[in-house]
């Protein structure tokens, strides 16, 4: 053999070498460096499963009451493999039924075009995007609750639908429409992110999970899991063999706290008040008529943090959601004309107290050493360096008590200790100590400013402002107020954007004295406001509200109970306390803030304690508010009730209080909305054919 | 008697001409002189074959409700015939096989052409390629017409080669000339993969050959102009430039090459180390993959046997290779050298288009895998080959 030769079989040697080298590395990447993904494209090319969703649980209130159960409607689908094997791809298919339904062909497409897999965040907002989000071998639904006759007629020329089909499915029902809305929350398809997020693959891509509410944050509950075939098919689609079967598990039901007479009673006190608002002309203000665009209500059990009701005006029908809510709806119950109806005001709206606020300011005062039995002085104004703070429309009375500044909501003498406060906090951090910022420290002690922990999604914390919130603001706006100094012509605006930009950081003496009072840029929630009032009714507790009562599974087994729990105690004396309460049931009465509110109220039945408040807001007309606890000597509800741009404390948002607990208690010729006005001690028992039985009344039939 | 044999041959094996029963039982008999490497490589990948055919096949025979074991044993079969042929090939005399060489390809020549008359040849996927010889059996003519051509080529440049080295220029157009024809035949079918087979094949005798360097570094730059213009003139049909771009990328096109190719990734990358699990594989049981017992049968290795047992198929295709060239390198004679060289070059450009197209590597073109593949033209091509192999090996300088 030449040399030649030799050399091209050692050349042919290495070149087939080099081939297999390559091919065992090609192998070693897709088997054992990509293998698991390749082995899961291959199980979902082989596994097809048909999802059975499982039954969800009931919302029911405290007596048993349904507020959320479901209802079997009809449903049209259509299987889009059974489409895609028609010659015209199903064109006169869609075209037929689209027909029949009265939808045009493109939204049923529309509706059966699978989604895709990254949707935008506006799309996500908007759970009403029509496309798929299941998979493809899963009949998709096309529209819910079908008139019975065109079910039929569907069901009789199934020649005409192929791969159409009418079948009956459960879905959401709420029995009282918009009653407690915002509490109960809507379901609506599954997201994307809960897929990924859900590491125990419990969650199908068909499934509805809770949106809002406590379909939100009970969801696990009440959900249940969806049953799942697991079909084997070969290439063509035909079914091989069945790999597994799980059954679908019932959801359980959720007992809340509410009552749904109470929270009947509270939504129709909100809807007067905004009505009686809307009908009276702002006289302090811009001589209008009060735009009352939004109002919020919660009935609190002061000892056990219970929400018997609470409520936000305006409402909306959550039933809207079912099947899908139509791009329209979902607008609509966003939009600012409507008044943002899926906002619930109660847990996300943010105001200032006013001067509900100003337990906690006699609270504070006293801590720092003034007097509780003393007389202050009650001007018509203070002055606080150049600046002047007036009383409320200027009044002068002259020294009075503690009690008589509440009962008559005296600001002048809350301004004297805000600025006692402000200057001893100058004096430390003359002497390089830290501000003591008291009435802050109270504000918090008393749950402001913070989340109460509640059992419903997006509750807004709100805010007690200090120095280190204006800190914070200050640096991060620092630039824009220095560039909008320069910017701005109008002389007052560039005034202001200087001292923001030069002394935005400042505390100022007058931030201390609108606080005191409530008013500025501290901002609550009304249920923080009812948790506030909760714990000085209950002689401290401060009590972490909750709707959750119990959790029952279909067979009638309480899963778990949902405990009451204490989050703080107020750094307040019992005889504070008392000195507070006793106060506050003189508001009620002749001389007090609400007493016109409460006139020829059956005091002798019920005495109700409370604390009127009207804040100012910049550009906007007075917030109502009326804060209250009763009876007023073994307190059991915290009553608070708030009503946007409606005038003071006293004229709309007390007599919606004294409206409410009218109606809880059966007073002014009302009936009672709760037996003897008490929520019961048990819970309902549900029995395994779904029925339920109210729990025994907490006292003998006929009242107290 | 004849010398054909050059003077390197040993003078114990030119006594006489041996009868058979002396080349079986004598003591430095043929069969003592066997590869057993090779031959246990070959017969074992038969073997795997029929396994992974059985495995493809059964789930679609019984769902037609027939003997779900049909093709393993037709497979067999064809394995014992192609083992019965190789034994022939090992066998016969070895002087005689160049003397056999113008028969065999005049033969292999006459099938390609018989194959495309119409109402001979069938149409399969395409091709026309196949013989119908009654009893549901095809030949297909072109895979024998590989072994002719091998053997042929060896025969022309090979044997003249007393007092020079290396093959006259006249010699490689004589062997490109008879290469052109079978080529052409092929084209008109058409058969690109078994075109790329012989394209790569000629390349490599011609290059073990000791032809100069112009022919070969010619031959690489005609081979590769060649495919640009076949792709760039449309000279293929459709289907055969979607199997083309398809391993490009795969999901772009999941028509039915495009389909192909992303089934057979995800059937063989499923497999993972260990695989499913003979008969256990979701894609070769549901029948995701087209061809899977033919062209695809790599991919029931891959998922069912996992990377243990495609590469075990890839180990013993390249001892196979080593062998084979390990035969080339000893060879007694050039002749020897040129017809193991050519098997070879056919084995390993077959193996890696096939195994490649399989991997997403390479184009999808319709060649079976040597000893693997479903099909009995290819087994007894491919065992006629080894019989080749052992035949070299016996006249090979180890034993002188």
């Amino acid at each position: 053999m030449s040399d030649r030769s030799r050399l091209r079989l050692a050349v042919l040697r290495i070149l087939v070498l080099s081939l297999f080298l390559t091919l065992l590395g090609r192998l070693w990447f897709l088997q054992v460096m990509a293998g698991e993904r390749y082995a899961k494209i291959a199980k979902s090319n082989r596994v097809r499963p048909v999802i059975t969703a499982a039954p969800r649980g009931r919302i029911l209130d405290s007596v048993g009451r349904q507020l959320v159960r479901n209802r079997t409607v009809s449903v049209v689908t259509i299987d889009r493999t059974a489409l895609d094997r028609l010659p015209d791809d199903g064109d006169d298919v869609v075209e037929r039924l689209g027909g029949v339904l009265g939808m045009s062909p493109a939204e049923i497409r529309a509706r059966i075009s699978p989604c895709v897999a990254k949707r935008d965040r506006k799309a996500k907002a908007a759970p009403d995007v029509p496309c798929w989000n299941g998979s493809p071998f899963q009949p998709v639904p096309i529209m819910t609750d079908v008139d019975d006759e065109v079910a039929f007629r569907i069901e009789e020329h199934a020649e005409d639908f192929p791969g159409v089909e009418a079948s009956l499915q459960a879905v959401r029902h709420y029995p009282n429409k918009s009653l407690a809305a915002h509490l109960l929350g809507y379901i609506s398809p599954v997201t994307e992110k809960e897929l990924a997020d859900d590491t125990d693959d419990v969650l199908q891509r068909t499934d509805l999970t809770g949106r809002a509410g406590l379909e939100q944050s009970y969801d696990a509950d009440l959900r249940g899991r969806s049953g799942v075939k697991q079909y084997l098919v070969d290439s063509r689609g035909r079914v091989t063999g069945l790999a597994a079967d799980t059954p679908a598990e019932s959801g359980n039901d959720l007992v809340t706290t509410i009552d749904a007479r109470a929270q009947r009673v509270l939504e129709t006190a909100l809807e007067n008040a905004v009505l009686k608002a809307r009908s009276m002309i702002d006289k302090r203000g811009n001589k209008l008529p009060f735009k009352a665009p939004s109002a919020a209500g919660v009935i609190l059990d002061v000892h056990t943090g219970e929400v018997v009701g609470m409520a936000s005006y305006p409402s909306y029908d959550p039933g809207l959601f079912i099947g899908g809510i139509s791009q329209r709806d979902f607008a609509y119950l966003n939009s600012k004309e409507a008044g943002v109806p899926l906002i619930s005001r109660a847990t996300q709206g943010l105001f200032a107290p006013a001067s509900t606020f100003k337990i906690v300011s006699t609270a504070d005062a006293v801590r720092r050493g003034n007097s509780l039995y003393g007389t202050y002085n009650c001007p018509g104004s203070v002055k606080l360096g150049p600046r002047t703070f007036h009383n409320f429309d200027s009044a002068r009375l002259g020294p009075i008590s503690l009690r008589t500044s509440l009962v008559k909501s005296c600001d002048t003498v809350y301004y004297r200790f805000a600025i006692d406060e402000y200057v001893a906090d100058l004096a430390r951090i003359e002497r390089k100590q830290k501000p003591a910022e008291g009435l802050q420290g109270m504000a918090r002690a008393f749950g402001l400013g913070a989340k109460t922990g509640i059992d419903l999604p997006s509750e807004s914390a709100g805010r007690v402002l200090d120095r280190a919130f204006k800190k914070k603001r200050w640096d991060a706006m620092r630039a824009t107020y220095c560039k909008q100094a320069k910017a701005y012509q109008d002389p007052y605006l560039r005034a202001l954007s200087q001292e923001n930009c030069t002394d935005g950081y400042r505390y100022n003496g007058g931030d201390h004295v609108n606080l005191s009072i409530g008013q500025g840029e501290t901002l609550v929630t009304p249920l923080q406001l009812a948790r506030a009032y909760a714990a000085l009714a209950n002689g401290g507790k401060l009590i972490k509200p909750r709707l959750g009562k119990a959790v029952i599974d279909r067979t009638g087994k309480v899963v778990r109970l949902v405990p009451t729990e204490q989050t703080g105690t107020l750094p307040v004396s019992a005889e504070v306390l008392a000195y507070i309460r006793e106060s506050l049931t003189g508001v009620t009465k002749p001389g007090g803030t609400a007493s016109s509110a409460f006139a020829g109220f059956d005091f002798s039945r019920l005495d109700v304690a409370g604390k009127t408040g009207t804040a100012e807001v910049n550009n906007k007309q007075d917030t109502s508010w009326f804060a209250s606890f009763a009876p007023a000597q073994a307190p059991k509800y915290a009553v608070v009730v708030m009503v946007e741009q409606a005038g003071t404390g006293g004229t709309i948002a007390a007599p919606a209080v004294r409206e409410v607990y009218e109606g809880l208690y059966g007073l002014g010729g009302r009936s009672a909305a709760m037996a003897c006005g008490l929520t019961p001690r048990e819970l309902p028992v549900v029995r395994p054919d779904g029925s339920v039985q109210p729990p025994p009344p907490p006292c003998p039939q006929g009242g107290p | 008697m004849t010398d054909w044999s050059t003077p390197r041959v040993s003078p114990v094996q030119l006594r006489h001409r041996e009868t058979w029963r002396e080349r079986i039982l004598e003591r430095d008999s043929p069969l003592r002189r066997l590869d057993w490497i090779l031959v246990a490589a070959a017969t074992s990948l038969g073997v795997i074959g029929a396994v992974l055919v059985w495995s493809a096949t059964r789930p679609r025979l019984e769902a037609a409700d027939g003997d779900p074991q049909a093709y393993l044993k037709r497979h067999c079969l064809n394995l014992l015939i192609g083992l019965a042929l190789g034994a022939v090939a090992a066998l016969v005399d070895y002087r005689m096989l160049r003397a056999y060489a113008p028969i065999v390809y005049a033969a292999s020549c006459l099938g390609l052409v018989a194959v495309l008359i119409p109402g001979v040849g069938s149409v399969i996927n395409g091709s026309q390629s196949w013989i119908e010889v009654g009893g549901g059996f095809q030949i297909q003519p072109s895979e024998f017409a590989k072994v002719a051509l091998v053997v042929g080529m060896a025969m022309i440049l090979g044997e003249k080669r007393d007092g020079e080295d290396d093959p006259r220029d006249s010699d490689v157009l004589l062997v490109l000339a008879l290469a052109a024809v079978p080529m052409l035949l092929i084209f008109l079918q058409p058969d690109f993969g078994t075109m790329m087979v012989f394209v790569f094949t000629i390349l490599g005798v011609i290059a073990v050959s000791g032809a100069p360097a112009r022919w070969v570094a010619g031959l690489v730059t005609l081979g590769v102009a060649a495919g640009w213009a076949i792709l760039h003139f449309d000279m293929l049909k459709d289907y055969q430039v979607e199997r083309f771009t398809s391993f490009a990328n795969p999901t772009a096109n999941l028509g039915t090459a495009g389909y192909n190719v992303n089934q057979a990734r995800i059937a063989i990358g499923s497999g993972g180390f260990r695989g499913s699990g003979l008969f256990k594989g979701t894609q070769t049981t549901g029948q995701f993959v087209p061809e899977q017992q033919t062209d695809f049968v790599f991919t029931v290795a891959g998922e069912e046997l996992g990377f243990v047992g495609a590469g075990l198929v890839l180990l013993l295709l390249a001892i196979v290779l080593w062998r084979g060239i390990q035969i080339a390198a000893n060879a007694g004679d050039a002749f020897g050298t040129l017809v193991a060289s050519g098997v070879v070059s056919w084995f390993a450009f077959q193996s890696f288009v096939n195994i490649g197209m399989t991997l997403g590597i390479m184009p999808v073109t319709g060649l079976p895998l040597p000893f693997v593949s479903y099909g009995g033209s290819s087994m007894f091509a491919t065992m006629i080959a080894i019989g080749l192999l052992c035949n070299v090996h016996m006249r090979s300088r180890e034993w002188d």
